[in-house]
């Protein structure tokens, strides 16, 4: 028998305050309010008052109201059946479809043990030249997306939904636009990736509080299918959202913030969230890679500043492309070594003749004359900007480095490119 | 007398536990909140009191608390938070309180369930005792009572820290095999016997003090990274500091550290960062060979780890973890080089606490006392002379992630007060490419080099006036600069390239032993005081190109074998070349 208390003794924000008995820290709880049914989840307990987050927010709720105590935490289904469906914040379905109640497993659990991790080896192909060719993503990596409002990041995150060699993708969006949903939901329909997916979208209607539970409810499905041996890769779009709702409630809570009105566990919940990326010691892995927008483009910002410490490099998504320079992979050199003998070499190569490109080209805007040699750089880089930047390409990486080597050869000779000459034989096409 | 003292629970905010208990409490003994779990049976919850008020007493709880509920006991224990020491700890990996993490592993699944603590020291072990002191012998808390070997080491069995004043040796185990647990001695003072066996418990908060006196730290400790040692050097018993922003290589200089720094021990505390980077050393280390003692590097090394996922309370534990393991060793007359990284998310940990507690904010929310507390913690380091005569040491380096990678930042200034050689990093450095990324004008040290000290002054003096000749470029191109002024941009460039930056991850560059640095070091300065005769700058430019690129590839070169004197010819020989009479 559940206890049901009707003492609401404070309503802040989306904080409520109860009296009751017998209540467990995280435990969660009905509000049956005359505007409807929600849940809520005790965040802190003082003698007999419990303070509660109300998912569906406290707007309507009275101080005479019904808080029944369900006696269990935040759980999430892990079952198989979960491929191919849509939920909510609070872990509803969105698609019409039936509720799933099989395997269910509290969210948030412990961390891995670091003595169950390996080292990580294996190169996720994504088919989009500048992350496999330039930045190679590895399984059990945490990479963000570093971003600006208005850039394409939910595109790209479709994209590599669709093209990403994984066995299960578990998109998380956070306050995302309705419009952004079902763009999102619609062109994984249409290329058939909805399928081998499991989606939990909190829209920018949404309350709040249930935008908080997405990272935590994808990772915790993430992790039971891990644990089974899959290859799952997490899209997160976009955790700047999720620290801004703890920014909401921490305040509503009247806890001190440290920067910005962060609170000062910021570091701490936004690692917990991105430590769950593992590669298991005799099991499957987890990777994550997670869009984060930087208010203002400033990257010294609490959120984005928070997350490089805690990630392994980072994506600059910058107008409508990846950026070759601040973006980097921590773990590339782990994988680009065994990938194919010119991996390595072409990446630095056309990286370095593409920062030239640049100084020339900045040359040029300032009027100077422009040498034989910046001619040259500038058809490069036009090219290079082209061809290799497209992010709406779907080439292995093979064919990625072939097309590198072609526009090599298109704008420059062998020996103003500084490859090796084994490769230069191996490699550079004939004719 | 065996009563325990017990509390209940009243109020849970995140992992804090406020606790109304029966009789008495100590301010940071340990505590446990018994949980009453319906599927798991009890679950205890290691906690420590962190402040009294009344009947009520705030506990940090160590694991995640959901689940708690009003009206859960507690036990009381009286002890305060403590560390097992003895044989055994070297090779192991630990989390910030102790718990064994190889051995979790092996009974546990894939996750750190929360309430499962093990032994920090194996039981069933068997270590080759040897007995040193006799039966009628006086000793103090310190003495060695015998020894048994412990790797390439020779582990002292003390008379425990904490006994205090004069004891007599009433009886000593014979030489042979023991476990930790079995009693290698009885010590008697007045009419009060003691049993003593080869472990003993030791406060973490507390620094540990059984040795004679402490020595100003002189003795330069070898990192074999050229930048710190010529320029930047730390002594045996110092401190020091590596602050940086994010991708600025702190966590590969640590590493880099860890292995090539001439040290007995090494004690690497990753507190409140990446997993994967501790992962790496827990895979390599075992097999990477030790080029010092010819075993392994895991052999001398103990590897404290609590990342960043794990509880935030016993990352605040897990550097005191760290340094009391350190002076345990030290103890016994060794070197230890404690590497915690990073001691802003240790800082962060005593945030979120005391945002908890409500205590009044110090700068960027930061408490008050926590200048205090860093300050304590590095004077933890230290060159001690032992009662035995014998010196041992233990050096701290602290790595610091400044938000935004400002150092103006509280943690950042709090820690330059208190450490005595300051690495900072530079963003501008690790953009460049060049590392690593110590930024060799902004960094510091108190301590002086095994280099000779006018040497390092001239190479100083050359680099600063080649900067500030490169300002000078920067606004006037390279016409406005005289060939004079552009050859000391050159040599600046030359000391940059050829000394300060280093290639980590080269078995031969990755670490220079001392004779070689002293070596190459004044062939360097040999190099920035010629005057040259070139004529214009694209000449300067390229002749200095080659004498960089030689001098790297003598780098690469395998001390005193044939390439490294055919390129040590080579590069006199261009050096003469070019020489004004």
């Amino acid at each position: 028998m559940k206890k049901v208390y009707n003492r609401i003794i404070q309503i802040a924000g989306n904080v409520i305050t109860v009296e009751a008995d017998n209540v467990a820290n995280g435990e969660l709880a009905e509000v049956a309010s005359a505007h409807g049914t929600s849940m809520a989840q005790v965040i802190r307990i003082n003698g007999r008052k419990v303070s509660l987050q109300v998912f569906a927010g406290a707007r309507g709720v009275s101080t005479g109201d019904e808080v029944r105590f369900l006696g269990k935490e935040m759980q999430v289904s892990t079952s198989e059946n979960l491929l191919g469906r849509i939920f909510d914040g609070s872990g509803m379905p969105r698609d019409n479809g039936p509720e799933i109640e099989k395997n269910m497993v509290e969210i948030g659990g412990p961390s891995v043990n670091p003595a169950k991790r390996i080292i990580p080896k294996n190169m996720i192909r994504t088919g989009i030249p500048m992350i496999d060719l330039f930045n190679s993503l590895v399984e059990s990596q945490k990479l963000p997306i570093f971003s600006v409002a208005g850039e394409p990041y939910n595109e790209l995150l479709a994209r590599i939904a669709m093209q990403a060699e994984v066995d299960v993708i578990i998109l998380g969006g956070m306050g995302m636009k309705y419009d952004d949903y079902l763009k999102m939901r619609n062109t994984l329909d249409q290329h058939g990736a909805l399928s081998r997916s499991v989606l939990f979208m909190h829209t920018a209607s949404d309350p709040t509080v249930e935008c908080m539970m997405v990272p935590d409810m994808s990772l915790a499905v993430a992790e039971a299918y891990a644990t089974e041996g899959k290859k799952v890769l997490v899209l997160l779009t976009d955790m700047t959202n999720y620290s801004d709702a703890l920014k909401e409630i921490s305040i509503t809570m009247e806890q001190i913030p440290a920067n910005r009105g962060y609170p000062g566990d910021l570091y701490s919940q936004l690692a917990a969230r991105y430590e769950k990326a593992v590669d298991f010691d005799g099991a499957g892995s987890i990777t994550v890679l997670a869009v984060t927008t930087m208010p203002g483009d400033d990257v010294t910002h609490p959120v984005p500043d928070n997350t490089g410490y805690i990630t392994e490099g980072q994506f600059y998504l910058k107008n409508g492309r990846i950026e070759p320079f601040g973006s980097l992979s921590r773990l590339k050199q782990q994988v680009n070594s065994d990938t194919r003998a010119d991996h390595r070499a072409i990446m630095d190569t056309m990286i370095r003749l593409y920062s030239e490109f640049n100084s020339s080209q900045e040359k040029q805007s300032m009027g100077f004359r422009m040498s034989n040699w910046d001619e040259k750089l500038l058809k490069y880089g036009e090219r290079f900007e082209s061809e290799m930047m497209d992010l709406s390409k779907n080439v292995s990486l093979e064919d990625s480095l072939d097309m590198g080597w072609s526009i090599l050869a298109e704008c420059f000779e062998p020996n103003e490119t500084g490859l090796k000459s084994e490769l230069v034989q191996e490699f550079w096409p004939k004719n | 007398m065996n009563t325990v003292i017990t509390g209940t629970v009243t109020g849970v905010n995140g992992n804090m536990v406020t606790v109304e208990f029966d009789t008495t409490v100590t301010q940071n003994e340990v505590a446990y909140v018994i949980m009453d779990d319906s599927k798991k049976g009890e679950i205890r919850l290691k906690s420590e009191v962190i402040r009294v008020r009344g009947k009520e007493a705030d506990l940090q709880v160590f694991e995640p608390t959901n689940g708690i509920k009003r009206g859960f006991k507690v036990e009381f224990t009286g002890q305060l938070l403590s560390v097992e020491l003895g044989p055994g700890i070297l090779t192991k990996v630990y989390d910030g309180l102790q718990n064994p993490l190889n051995e979790l592993a092996e009974i546990g699944e894939f996750f750190l369930e929360r309430g499962v603590y093990l032994p920090a020291l194996d039981r069933t072990d068997k270590w080759d005792y040897t007995p040193v002191a006799k039966a009628g012998d006086t000793l103090v808390a310190g003495d060695t009572i015998g020894t048994v070997p412990e790797k390439i080491f020779t582990h002292k069995i003390m008379l425990p820290f904490n006994f205090r004043g004069e004891w007599e040796v009433v009886s000593v185990a014979a030489a042979g095999s023991y476990t930790v647990d079995e009693v290698v001695a009885t010590v008697k003072q007045g009419t009060e016997e003691r049993k003593v066996t080869m472990v003993q418990e030791w406060p973490v908060k507390m620094p540990i003090k059984c040795y004679e006196e402490r020595l100003l730290p002189t003795e330069p400790l070898v990192t074999q990274t050229r930048s710190i040692d010529a320029f930047f050097p730390v002594a045996k018993g110092g401190t020091f500091c590596t602050p940086g922003p994010f991708g600025a290589g702190k966590t590969v200089l640590q590493h880099a550290l860890s292995q090539k720094s001439e040290v007995d021990i090494v004690i690497v505390a990753a507190c409140g960062e990446r997993a994967g980077e501790v992962v790496e050393i827990l895979r390599e280390f075992p097999h990477l060979d030790d080029p010092r003692t010819g075993g392994k590097m895991i052999d001398r090394t103990v590897i404290i780890c609590n990342t960043s996922s794990m509880p935030v309370a016993a990352r605040e534990a897990s550097v005191y973890t760290a340094v009391t393991l350190a002076e345990y060793y030290r103890q016994m007359g060794l070197g230890v080089l404690l590497l915690a990284d990073s001691t802003s998310r240790w800082a962060q940990a005593l945030r979120e606490m005391s945002g908890r507690l409500e205590e009044i904010p110090g700068e960027e929310s930061f408490p008050a006392y926590m200048e205090s507390l860093i300050a304590s913690f590095y004077e933890r380091a230290g060159l001690v002379r032992l009662k035995d005569g014998s010196e041992g040491s233990v050096t701290i380096g602290g790595s610091v992630s400044p938000a935004g990678g400002n150092f103006e930042e509280p943690v950042t200034q709090a820690t330059l007060k208190v450490v005595g050689c300051f690495l900072g990093l530079s963003r501008e450095r690790s953009n460049a490419r060049r590392f690593p990324a110590i930024d060799p004008l902004d960094s510091w040290s108190k301590y002086t080099s095994f280099i000779d000290n006018g040497q390092i002054d001239f190479a100083r003096k050359t680099l600063r006036t080649g900067s500030e000749v490169n300002q000078m470029m920067k606004v006037l191109g390279e016409e406005g600069v005289s060939i004079d002024d552009f050859v000391m941009f050159m040599k600046g460039e030359l000391l940059d390239f050829t000394f300060l930056q280093q290639n980590t991850f080269d078995s031969v560059d990755g670490g220079t032993p001392e004779e070689r640095q002293k070596y190459c070091f004044a062939k360097l300065v040999e190099i920035l005081e010629t005057k040259f005769n070139l004529d214009d700058k694209d000449e300067a430019r390229s002749y200095f190109n080659g004498l960089r690129q030689t001098f790297i590839d003598w780098n690469y070169t395998v001390w005193q074998s044939d390439e490294f004197k055919a390129k040590e010819a080579e590069l006199t020989e261009m050096l003469n070349s070019k020489k004004a009479e």
